[in-house]
């Protein structure tokens, strides 16, 4: 049978949950961190809390979200089947938290033992994840842009690792490399090259799946990762080539590729056929505007050196994109994947489908909401704050707040789920 | 055409009604929503059963696969059968939040299982039944629906 047409490979639900119940808490450290540095925090993107919070948020939060996504989807939607994923989850999950813990303590003390101890086991956990997904990745015999998304956004990962573990040692041995060129480098394969071409990847397969939208057209799903790659490399090249206006060149259509995914996606949701909004559609319509926001932003930042000329301007755009765009397209969809890996292993249990609790009985649609509302009120205080130094504090309690009661959401499906198994197992044993 | 264009066309459909049965039931207007969810429950009914009684008898006598994707769809139009029941009885006692909980999951299960067989299933069938009639059958018998 081909294994598409089967649930049997996804992998136990402790695989993907403990990488969605981990990666809320980085968030909550990000604005305790920020609550606690206060407004001279964010001056510029090169203070250590600017440095530690993007690694809090990037390596952190997002890394944790997406490695779980992976694990799941890949045999879900693309057929793959990645080797003993308990066993790779087990070993790459613990590496991952405890490096990104010690690359932030590195980055935020400076301090050459932390980086110096995060960079071999980010390189182990972020290789064995990589190693692992992309043996699934090329085995399969799924076709389709979907996976081709995947595998052009696990060699992403990869090349962001090994920058960042270039980045890491230069600054802890203090070797003479070009840290700025290689720091806007690492940047833009994690951003473009790992969570945009994951991110774009996924919602060719779930936007119409979940908001019931018409699918991503072919040319546009056929042309957006291979451009999106090509201009990475075009924009790596600075590294050896590095020209004001050749940079300008290369960052102007990158910032139109970013904008093309986001109006794409916010066409598909005007123009779906479902009319219920619900905490995930309009988490994606809050992503997509942030990443307009960003790309001009970017352009403008680029084009008119008054804006560039102020350190702020950069932190307004990791602000922007982090958490306008990361932080709410994948709150968006973890609120879509958990009630529905619930509901799909509690109906594998055996009871009749009327025993098993649907999806809206797994988080709260109100406790959804309201984090919606409040990771937004959060996002616009992180904004202000760039500008308002007085309003920092304030924006990283917010934040902290808003990643909790994510936090709490997820708890409380995996606590709904233990309780839901106990109740079926007992209809099931004693009918 | 191939022979599984009129299945395709008619996930389509079924998109559309259910996406209109659960705005009308979302609103509070019950009466119309409750026409609708009849609508959809009747196209579901007449889809499953023309694969279930033609397509995959036809695909499962030409390859041989009888255990094989069918069974794993059959299993899946049991579960939406389901869930569809579990709405119709949201929408008689009028439980706004058993209507939609189990209107949410039948959407996303429908998604997946229509994904599968558009993408696998489906193309699978206009290999193995190229030369056949069931395409035909297929098409009346959706329309007469």
């Amino acid at each position: 049978m081909h294994p598409n047409l089967s649930f049997d490979q996804a992998p136990p639900i402790s695989v993907p949950y403990r990488f969605f119940l981990a990666a809320p808490w980085f968030g909550v450290l990000a604005g305790l961190l920020l609550a606690w540095s206060g407004g001279d925090a964010l001056v510029s993107r090169w203070t250590p809390e600017v440095l530690a919070l993007t690694h809090l948020v990037g390596a952190g939060f997002m890394l944790q979200a997406m490695s779980g996504a992976l694990f799941q989807f890949i045999p879900v939607a693309v057929g793959g089947n990645v080797w003993r994923p308990r066993l790779v989850a087990n070993v790459v999950h613990p590496l991952l938290v405890v490096a990104a813990l010690l690359l932030v303590a590195g980055l935020l003390f400076s301090s050459p033992a932390y980086l110096t101890a995060a960079v071999p086991l980010f390189l182990l956990g972020a290789g064995g994840l990589v190693a692992a997904v992309a043996v699934a990745l090329w085995r399969t015999p799924a076709t389709g842009m979907t996976l081709w998304s995947m595998r052009m956004a696990i060699g992403g990962l990869a090349v962001t690792v090994l920058l960042g573990s270039i980045l890491a040692e230069a600054l802890a041995r203090g070797l003479d490399l070009p840290v700025i060129d290689l720091t806007n480098v690492h940047l833009a394969w994690a951003l473009g090259g790992w969570a945009l071409m994951l991110l774009a990847g996924v919602s060719y397969h779930v936007v119409p799946m979940f908001q019931l939208t018409r699918p991503y057209p072919l040319w546009f799903t056929r042309s957006f990762g291979p451009l999106l790659l090509l201009l990475l490399c075009a924009w790596s090249s600075r590294l050896v080539f590095d020209d004001d206006r050749w940079v300008t060149a290369i960052a102007l259509p990158l910032l139109l590729v970013f904008s093309a995914y986001a109006i794409m996606t916010l066409w598909l949701q005007y123009t779906r056929r479902r009319k219920v909004d619900d905490a995930t559609s309009l988490y994606f319509r809050v992503a997509m505007v942030s990443m307009l926001g960003f790309a001009l932003s970017g352009a403008l930042v680029r084009l008119y050196p008054e804006f560039g000329d102020d350190p702020r301007s950069i932190v307004w755009l990791g602000v922007l994109v982090f958490v306008g765009v990361f932080v709410s397209a994948i709150t968006g969809m973890l609120y879509k994947i958990t009630p529905f890996l619930n509901w799909l292993h509690l109906q594998r249990l055996g009871a009749p489908i009327s025993a098993v609790p649907n999806m809206k009985k797994m988080i709260p649609a109100d406790d959804m909401t309201g984090q919606l509302r409040l990771h937004v009120l959060a996002l616009l205080l992180l904004l202000a704050a760039v500008w308002q130094p007085t309003l920092a504090r304030l924006a990283g309690f917010a934040f902290a707040a808003s990643c909790a009661w994510l936090a709490w959401n997820l708890i409380g499906a995996a606590r709904r789920y233990r309780q839901f198994t106990d109740q079926i197992r007992a209809v099931v044993l004693h009918p | 055409m191939s022979i599984t264009t009129p299945l395709f066309q008619h996930h389509k459909h079924c998109d559309d009604l259910f996406a209109d049965a659960e705005s009308a039931c979302g609103n509070g207007d019950w009466e119309e929503g409750g026409k609708l969810f009849a609508l959809l429950h009747d196209q579901l009914e007449a889809h499953f059963s023309s694969e279930e009684e033609l397509l995959f008898p036809a695909f499962e006598a030409a390859t041989g696969m009888t255990s094989g994707p069918t069974e794993v769809m059959r299993g899946e139009h049991r579960q939406m059968r389901d869930l569809l029941g579990q709405m119709g009885s949201g929408l008689a006692d009028r439980d706004g939040d058993t209507f939609s909980g189990a209107a949410e999951t039948l959407l996303i299960l429908m998604q997946q299982h229509n994904m599968k067989e558009e993408n696998i299933l489906y193309p699978m069938c206009d290999n193995a039944l190229g030369g056949s009639d069931v395409g035909a059958t297929l098409s009346e018998r959706l329309k007469a629906s």
